[in-house]
Parts: structure tokens; sequence; C-alpha cells
């Protein structure tokens, strides 16, 4: 009686996302399954092609483009944005004053709208008169054409993934914090100095905060779309900056290929699932997680 | 002699005969994190700062050279201007009525991201029934799928629905819940003790008296972290109203300061700054009042 109610309620408090999972999610992915065999746009229906976008795909040179700037991108950008996520969690870590308040400042960037950081950094990355080249400039360094030059403007994309690393920060302070002083006082006794005392307490402590991270990261770097979108129109210059995200949906909006985009779109995901399990597996000997 | 009370604690061995010496290594290293920490701060800042500060310009300032940080005169007309450009063609205000658009739609998705996911967070966390653990494992592997996979799909539904040129695509999903806040909510709840509920339930409580006298009040540091994390990710997206919307009328603040930016290619740049604050200045005010609540939620977010 009491588990048959509890089997009613249960369902009914979680009825919204039952059905928003339904409509949202589940549907919607079987049937962009359905749409990447398929040749289809929003003005006819879809009419069957079988496995032919997936066949296009290998040998679609602007495919290829958008995938590897994608790749590369995210092989710089995640490894970079980490180490200094954890530098700066770990020089707030060592109970200096004022701990908060620069937390918030290297909070700050990442609160800002992905639409309003493109338009600002196209102005400190000007080649002319931006603030990075005047400064750079001064200082008798060379001056890249950080938008215009191809050799370039995917590391300008790199840059500023850097500058908006806070939330990350946020997250690795967190998990220091969570660090037991007494292994550091062990540590201490056995003479480690500050950095063997992180190279051997602090980043195994919080390896799993790391991999977590990381992992989302990863997942979000291949998504990359707002800010190459805004800064970099068709992902110029030489698509350069032409993204995974911008090709399928320029596929699907502008050039109405909608079955194609979404047999991008599976592509996208397969790399994603791959992506993890390489992660999850290639960490899974440096990853120690407490009690087992 | 010189009794350091920093270096006394017993069960760390002084290293013996150089106290001085340490101390003052000590204090060199917290000298050096502070210079360290303090030039990193300038560095995140100065884009910010060099945003404002040509967000205040005159125009031909803009491009001097050695760069002007200090603005003068202080214009700041430059906001009205951004503010109602071309508000005389169109016959209303732009950045006026993207922002109350951008307003509408965010309340609207934060209502709905608060409400649906209390519900379903609480079935999660609170009710034993036959298939939660099942439907909560899958709930949590669909976050591994990418966005861009149902960009198709999601707007041939929503075309469907007749729902493309309006806000309905950017909100009424609020209301249906999301894998990521029924996660960070279901990890909460499950943290209030079980004998709770069940003395008031054994008091003859319904579920919904438990779930709305008992649970909602104490998870309201949790609630509150969704209800931010919506309101920034509603009032940030730029994928949804490029997707969804059509008319210049019903753009977001980023969908129309991306408008305005791709109308004013590389001339204005006080006019574009200016803009620009107009759209991040809410998210910094709303910041700075819930700072606490927004640095935790993250913190946690984070973990397990």
């Amino acid at each position: 009686m009491n588990v048959h109610r509890n089997q009613r309620v249960g369902i009914l408090f979680a009825l919204p996302w039952i059905i928003g999972f339904l409509i949202f999610l589940a549907f919607p992915l079987v049937s962009s399954l359905y749409y990447s065999f398929t040749s289809f746009s929003v003005l006819r229906p879809p009419i069957w092609i079988g496995l032919e976008n997936y066949r296009e795909l290998l040998t679609d040179t602007v495919f290829r483009t958008s995938l590897a700037n994608t790749l590369v991108f995210t092989a710089a950008s995640v490894p970079l944005a980490t180490t200094v996520a954890i530098i700066l969690a770990l020089l707030l870590n060592t109970k200096v004053k004022g701990m908060a308040f620069y937390r918030t400042i290297f909070y700050i960037p990442s609160l800002v709208p992905m639409v309003a950081l493109g338009v600002l950094w196209l102005w400190v990355f000007n080649g002319q008169y931006g603030l990075l080249n005047q400064g750079l400039g001064k200082l008798g360094l060379p001056e890249p054409a950080w938008l215009s030059d191809p050799a370039w403007s995917k590391w300008t994309l790199v840059i500023i993934s850097i500058w908006g690393t806070g939330n990350a920060m946020v997250i690795y302070l967190a998990g220091l914090q969570d660090v037991p002083q007494s292994l550091y006082e062990a540590a201490e006794l056995d003479g480690a100095k500050t950095l063997s005392k992180t190279r051997h307490v602090t980043i195994p402590m919080i390896s799993p905060v790391i991999l977590f991270n990381v992992v989302m990261s990863i997942i979000g770097s291949l998504q990359t779309f707002a800010l190459p979108y805004v800064m970099f129109p068709g992902g110029a210059p030489a698509r350069s900056t032409y993204f995974f995200s911008m090709y399928l949906y320029d596929n699907a909006f502008l050039y109405q290929r909608m079955g194609y985009a979404s047999a991008m779109g599976w592509v996208m995901f397969a790399i994603t699932l791959a992506l993890t399990m390489l992660a999850l597996k290639a960490s899974s000997r440096h990853v120690h997680y407490e009690g087992g | 002699m010189t009794a350091d009370p920093n270096v006394s604690r017993p069960e760390v061995p002084v290293r013996a005969g150089r106290p001085n010496r340490a101390r003052r290594s000590r204090q060199f290293r917290i000298l050096a994190t502070h210079a360290t920490l303090m030039a990193l701060s300038l560095l995140f800042l100065m884009p910010l700062l060099w945003m404002m500060s040509t967000a205040l310009k005159p125009t031909d300032q803009t491009m001097a050279d050695p760069p002007v940080w200090i603005p003068n005169p202080v214009q700041w007309g430059n906001f009205s201007e951004a503010f109602s450009y071309s508000a005389k063609d169109l016959g209303y205000t732009p950045f006026l009525v993207y922002g109350q658009n951008t307003l509408f739609v965010t309340i609207l998705a934060v209502i709905g991201a608060v409400t649906s996911n209390a519900l379903v967070a609480y079935s999660f966390a609170r009710i034993e029934w036959r298939g939660r653990d099942l439907l909560f494992a899958l709930t949590l592997a669909t976050m591994m799928v990418p966005g861009p996979v149902l960009m198709v799909p999601l707007y041939a539904l929503f075309k469907e629905f007749g729902w493309i040129g309006t806000f309905r695509p950017l909100w009424i999903p609020a209301f249906f819940g999301s894998a990521f806040n029924i996660f960070l909510l279901r990890q909460f709840l499950r943290t209030i003790p079980m004998e709770l509920t069940e003395a008031a339930k054994i008091d003859g409580a319904s579920e919904w008296t438990t779930f709305s006298a008992v649970i909602l009040p104490l998870a309201r540091p949790a609630l509150s972290v969704v209800a931010l994390f919506t309101f920034m990710w509603a009032w940030n997206d730029f994928m949804g109203p490029l997707l969804y919307l059509t008319d210049q009328r019903t753009f977001t603040l980023s969908m129309g300061l991306q408008f305005f930016q791709s109308q004013h290619t590389g001339t204005p740049w006080n006019l574009l700054m200016a803009a620009s604050l107009i759209v991040i200045l809410p998210v910094l005010v709303v910041f700075f009042f819930a700072q606490r609540v927004f640095i935790e939620g993250i913190a946690t977010t984070g973990l397990k």
C-alpha cells in the first residue's frame, strides 16, 4: 500500500523531468540520428539516403579543417587554462590576506557574457589601435596581427580562454581547502619543502577534481561557438577559426543541409565520448580517490 | 630568544639556530606571493578597465597613441547614444527593448528552473520508487550529450510547435528540469537527515506538505544556486536567441549586441564598449550582491 503510494507520488514529482526528458532530449536525439541518414531541409521533408552524409564527411575538406581547428584549440586551451587555474588556486591557498578579494578579481572575467567578451577582445587585440599591440610596441616586441593572421587567430582564442578560467579556479580552490592539514604536517615531518608538498600531497589529493574539470572543459571546448562566431565571422582569416559547431550551424541554417548537420552532430558526440574515455583511462593510474 | 609565534608550533621542527633567517624567508615569501597576485590581478582586470575607459572617451581619444586611460572629458553621453542608436528609424529604443526581452526570458527561466528542479530532485533524493535509480543514471548520462547534436532536431521540433520567432523556446524548456540542476539539488537534498521528514510523515503530513513545509525552506541555499546559475545562463545565452529569434524587436541583449557590432564593424569603439557594458553590468551587479552563494555554489558543483 505504502509502496504503491510512493510509486505514484515519486513519479508525479519527477513528472516535469520525465516529460522534459522525453520531449526535449530523447525524442530530439533519436530524430537527429534519423535525420543524419537523410537529406533534409526545413522546407521539405527528410528523404532517406543511408550513409551518404557520413560518406561525404570523409571527403569534405571544410569539415576536416573545422575538426582540426577545434581539436587544436582544445588541445592548446584545456591544458593551458587548467594549469593557470591550478596555479592561481595554489597561490590563493597560501593563506595570504585578501584571498576573497583576489578570488573575486580572477573570477570576474568568467562572468562576462560571450558576445560582450568577443567585442571587448576584438578591441584589445585590434592590430593597429589595440591595447595589446600598443603595449608590445612600447616594449619593442613584435606586434602580430592577432585577428587577421591565420597563424595567430587561434592563439587569440586560446589566450581568451585562459583569461576566463576563473570558474575552474574557484573549483580547484575549494578542492585545495578540503585537503586535510595533517597530511601537510606529516610531509613536513619527513622534511618536504613547498614544491614537493605540492607535487606529492596537493596534486594527488585534488586529482579527482582535476579530472572532473578537465573532462568538462574538453566537452565545452569541443562545442566552442559564440566567441569565434562573434570575433571571426565565417571563421576568418582563411578559415583558421572555423570551428566544428560553426560549420554545423552553417550547414543547418545557411546551406539548409540539416541532414548533413545532424551527421556532424553525431560525429561530435562520438568524439566527445572517445575523448572522455581516453581522459578517464589515461588518468586511472594517476587519480587518487580517498578510501579506495 | 627570538620567540617567533609563527614557527613555535611544537609539532613543526624549527630549523634550529636560524630563526631569523627562517622568518625573513617567510616574510619574503608572503611578499612575493602578494606581488605575484597583485600583478596577475592587474593583468586580469586590464581588459575590463580598458573597456570602461574606452566607453567613456570621445571618439578621437579611443585610438590615441600612447593610449589614454583617463578619458578627458568623461563622455557619459556615449551610453545614451549606444542605448538608443537608430531609435528614430526603428521607432523604439533598441537596447531598452533588448533589456526588457532579456529580463522577461530570464525571469521565466529562473522561475521554471527553480520549481521544476526542486520537484524532480525531491523525488530522486527522498522518495523511493521503482525505476528511480535507473532514470537518475540516465539523467546523468545526458550531461554528456553535446548541445550541437540537438540543434537541428530541436529547431525542427519548435518549428512544428510554431514557436520559432517567439520567446517560448528560450523559457518553456526550463519548466521541465535540467540534468545539471537536478543533480546539484539532489546531492544537497540527500544531506538532509531522513528522520526529519519521517517524523513529519508519522504526524500525518502528506508528501506535498513534507516537500513544501519541511524540505523547501531547508533547501534555500541550493535553490539560490540553481536560480543564480539559471539567471547567468539565460542572460548570457547567445545560441538560443540566434536560432529562434527572427525579429530585431524580440532580440535579447546578447543578440542585440552582436547585431549592433556586426553593423558597426570597426568604427565607433567607444559606443561598442558602452553597449557591451550595458550587457555586462547587470551580471556584475547580481554577482556582487550574491557573491557568496555564487562562489560556494560553483565550488560545490565541481566536487563529487
